[in-house]
């Protein structure tokens, strides 16, 4: 026994019980089991000759697509992301504050609107082709094409990697980068030797993120008519009516991303990446080159915001007439929805993400990877894997005990739901700005004698505000742009404006989902301009 | 929505560094936690360790739960679910539609105008609703399911979720190849499928039939939507009906090999693609082309009716269609609304909003589409197509239709 009391008291003192935050992140994990329990299940119940004719027909092109579009996506966010990151975080140009901001904008325009945006521009029959083809003879590329469909999704995905890369440049690349140059070497060698390799963790979970997106897709892809394992599932399931195929194709996607996300997280094992200090606030101003800097930005921003936006405006037009009390309706239940997303998510996350700091284990290890693989399930069929049970569940009750609950009539589910569907999103910046805290910082804090809640508060809290808000911006945007969870599992009035695009592009009326589209974009971008123009670390 | 806006603002602050001084503590006693605007006093302690510990999931699980309490309240209110036996048979009813919502709206309108009727309605893609109206089985609260395609009705009387209704209205309105041999689902307007051509380069004389597109003369002039659409699938299914499984293949074979650009997203890229000289010839749906036609009037894209000749079976028709759930908790009045949508007036409405043809021989088509002409259908009963459709889906698979 000891005599003498724990010079360092336990951190934090009244945590609850030794293994108190693992049984919070086992309970929080719990939802995540119930679609990928129905995904594996349905491997017990093969259909030898729907599986035969997808194996021998479909599944190797489709294998390939997935892997070149995966190699492509995620090597052009890596780059682009990453490259726009450095720029703003560590370097000087003319319109930087303004771009900081600017270039994360791109988040609140889905995929598919991007896509239908490019066709349009680049289509065989559009102006700006018919043009150079008659005027200058000049053949633009196919856009419907494997190349066109990378630069659409890398432009939509870029901001993933760039949000969490700036982040990190931001609060630790600078500093290296300063203590780097002082040893005597040049701007870019510092940046190569000391900067990146610090941001790579950061740059990789965006990535990642990238990639599970690009997996999940169904939207972009199919206005590209590029098959990829999702677009398989839905033939499964929409065009063979075999959900149970749908399911298994699911379950070997589900490995893809099981392996994608162990590959990350061994990529930065046993190494420390807690920040030296805070964020830095000298930059390398680039003189005239600068003016290369702001061009770049300009053409992202063009290609990847003012594009798809003005595509939607100039169409919207048409159809002001559709704008009644309804979508303001629609407008509200989805701010509703992914303000309430966001936060709850995110809070999940932190919570996840603190188990794994604090108990350090296989069972919160796998409760990380659990939760975080429902962002690489395709939303549709992460809808089916939890209502179909739950709702199966609530009519068994019925039936044989009449006990009358319709568990999956509500918000709840919905929101367990997005839950499911984005903890992932929510997760990489929050754990990457646990990450960052050194442990040295809180035992200093703890010998000045702030502990606890006032560690939390003035220790924590500063640190983890801008990881906070990144986290809370992604999922909201993510939510609002959510459409076939939100179509299953929203009840009944609770249409937003998802679901109105929904109705709209169904059957094919693109022009008049212009108007819906845009509010989505537009509603996206106000938490994206709040949040990121008063973070702390955002300019 | 109090709860939606108190967590707007509890986002906003939590993401702002310089958010307002600190407000009162947290309220004792957990009661207080159902209460929404504890929340809103409490958030700049949201992350004070305590809270965080033990309190946070205390109070999302109590957030939670008011918000289910409050959206179940807002579904019992807004709808009947909550209580459909008690219920008057005739006032409420509860539609499931993967239909065009501005189309229906107008119709529901009416219908309530008209009747005192009220309409709810529930909108996703059909193969979610099937997968809901299952899993919901006797507890499901819809009445109607109206969706498009005869796969996607064969496929709902293929899981049992419709029943049988026998009215002599209905079997009047609609013709027999149009509704399902055992009155599961009726057809309510009927989609055709056909060749469009620009005159100019691709001229009337030059087509026949839809096998013809394979045809080596038009390698390079044919332009597709792709097979993962429906439609397409349902086409190919009938023709698998009655060229048998390998000529049909042959014939799809020819029109990948025939193709001038890859298979296209939609219709309407392929109206587009024919009107900028990309292909001379393609199929679609004609009410695609109806508003192509309505925006632009001078489009060089036309229709051309295939297999019209002695002898050959007729276009390949659709149908967009409705039915009366098995559980449904209002039936009587969930037929005399599909009985009402078969009837004149609202099939005038339901075909011409969106320039397709009405499934009641009886009614006239809209006068946009009138200059086309009379066609003849192919009279297969449509759930033969349904009941192929998978089929066709594999046979296009091997084919390279992509």
């Amino acid at each position: 026994m000891p005599v003498i009391a724990d010079p360092y008291p336990r951190w934090p003192p009244s945590r609850p019980g030794p293994r108190g935050w693992t049984w919070l992140a086992i309970a929080l994990s719990l939802p995540s089991l119930v679609p990928l329990a129905a995904t594996v299940a349905a491997l017990a119940r093969p259909d030898g000759d729907n599986l035969q004719h997808l194996w021998q027909y479909v599944l190797p092109q489709v294998a390939g697509n997935t892997g070149w579009l995966l190699l492509g996506v995620g090597a052009g966010t890596a780059v682009l992301g990453t490259l726009l990151a450095a720029l703003v975080a560590l370097c000087e140009f003319p319109g930087r504050k303004l771009f900081a901001w600017l270039l994360v904008l791109p988040l609140a325009v889905p995929g598919y609107v991007l896509a239908v945006a490019f066709i349009g521009l680049f289509d065989y029959g559009a102006p700006l082709a018919a043009f150079l083809r008659d005027g200058a003879g000049v053949a633009l590329p196919e856009i419907r094409s494997r190349g066109g469909l990378i630069a659409v999704m890398t432009l939509a995905l870029y901001p993933y990697v760039y949000l969490v890369a700036r982040e990190a440049f931001a609060s630790q690349g600078a500093r290296a980068m300063e203590s780097a140059r002082a040893l005597g070497m040049g701007p870019w060698r510092a940046f190569w030797h000391a900067s990146l390799p610090l941001a790579r963790p950061w740059i990789a979970g965006g990535t990642l993120l990238v990639l599970m997106e690009t997996l999940a897709d169904f939207g972009a892809v199919s206005a590209f008519n590029y098959e990829t394992f999702t677009t398989a599932i839905y033939k499964a399931w929409f065009a063979l009516f075999s959900t149970d195929t749908a399911l298994q194709i699911a379950a070997v996607l589900l490995v893809g991303v099981l392996l994608l996300v162990g590959l990350e997280a061994a990529s930065r094992k046993r190494q420390s990446f807690a920040s030296v200090g805070l964020a830095g606030t000298t930059r390398i101003p680039l003189g005239r080159r600068g003016w290369w800097a702001t061009g770049g930005c300009i053409l992202v921003l063009l290609a990847a915001l003012a594009l798809p936006l003005s595509q939607l405006a100039w169409d919207g037009m048409a159809h002001l007439a559709d704008l009644d009390r309804r979508y303001f309706a629609s407008l509200r239940n989805a701010l509703s929805l992914s303000a309430m997303a966001a936060v709850l998510t995110t809070a999940a996350a932190f919570a996840i993400a603190l188990a794994a700091r604090e108990q350090p284990g296989l069972v919160t290890t796998a409760v990380t990877r659990v939760t975080t693989l429902g962002y690489g399930l395709p939303g549709a069929l992460l809808a089916i894997g939890l209502y179909v049970p739950v709702a199966t569940f609530s009519t068994w009750l019925m039936e044989t005990r009449g006990w009358d609950v319709p568990l999956e009539g509500g918000l709840l589910l919905l929101l367990v739901a997005y839950g499911i569907r984005f903890l992932a999103v929510a997760h990489t910046p929050v754990a990457g700005g646990l990450l960052r805290i050194r442990p040295q910082l809180l035992e200093a804090s703890r010998s000045l004698g702030v502990t606890g809640a006032r560690q939390l508060r003035q220790v924590h809290w500063p640190l983890l505000r801008g990881s906070f808000a990144t986290a809370v911006l992604l999922v909201f945007v993510d939510t609002m742009k959510e459409m076939p969870i939100t179509l299953m599992m929203r009840p009944f009035g609770w249409d937003t404006l998802a679901t109105r695009v929904f109705e709209l592009t169904n059957e094919g009326e693109y022009a008049r989902a212009a108007l819906p589209s845009l509010a989505i974009a537009l509603a996206g971008l106000i938490p994206v301009i709040a949040l990121t123009r008063r973070g702390r670390h955002a300019t | 929505m109090p709860f939606g806006y108190c967590a707007l603002r509890l986002l906003i602050r939590v993401a702002t560094p310089d958010a307002g001084p600190v407000s009162g503590g947290l309220p004792e006693g957990e009661g207080n936690a159902f209460a929404p605007d504890i929340i809103d006093n409490s958030d700049s302690h949201l992350l004070s360790f305590e809270v965080l510990s033990v309190r946070l999931p205390l109070l999302s699980l109590a957030f939670l739960f008011s918000l289910a309490a409050c959206s179940a309240e807002q579904a019992a209110t807004s709808t009947s679910v909550a209580t459909p036996a008690a219920e008057a048979a005739a006032s409420e009813l509860v539609v499931y539609t993967s239909r065009n919502e501005q189309l229906l709206k107008p119709l529901f309108e009416q219908y309530t105008a008209q009747t005192g009727t009220r309409i709810t309605y529930l909108t996703d893609k059909a193969p979610p609703l099937m997968e809901r109206l299952k899993a919901e089985g006797s507890r499901s609260p819809a009445d109607v399911f109206i969706t498009v395609d005869a796969g996607n009705l064969w496929q709902a009387t293929n899981l049992d979720l419709l029943r049988p209704v026998a009215s002599a209205r209905l079997e009047k309105n609609i013709p027999a190849n149009l509704r399902d041999p055992e009155n599961r689902w009726f057809g309510l307007s009927v989609r055709a499928r056909t060749i469009i051509h620009n005159p100019a380069t691709a001229p009337a004389n030059t087509l026949s039939t839809y096998e013809d597109l394979a045809d080596p003369k038009w390698k390079g002039r044919l332009c597709l939507r792709t097979s993962n659409v429906v439609y397409n699938q349902s086409l190919v299914a009938t023709m698998m009906a009655s060229l048998g499984a390998e000529k049909t293949e042959q014939v799809v074979k020819g029109w990948v090999a025939n193709l001038a650009a890859p298979p296209m997203a939609s219709d309407t890229e392929v109206i587009e693609a024919i009107a900028a000289g990309r292909c001379d010839v393609g199929i679609s749906n004609t009410y695609y082309l109806g508003r192509a036609l309505r925006k632009n009037a001078q489009l060089p894209v036309t229709v051309f009716w295939p297999n019209q000749a002695e002898g050959e079976r007729g276009t390949h028709v659709n149908v967009s269609g409705a039915g009366v759930t098995k559980y449904a908790p209002h039936p009587e009045a969930a037929v005399a609304f599909i009985e009402w949508l078969s009837d004149g007036q609202a099939q005038a409405l339901f075909a011409g909003e969106n320039l397709e043809y009405p499934a009641n021989p009886e009614v006239a088509t809209d006068p946009l589409i009138e200059p086309w002409g009379d066609y003849r259908q192919d009279l297969i009963n449509v759930s033969q197509a349904g009941a192929m459709q998978a089929e066709a889906v594999k046979l296009m698979d091997r084919a390279g239709y992509r």
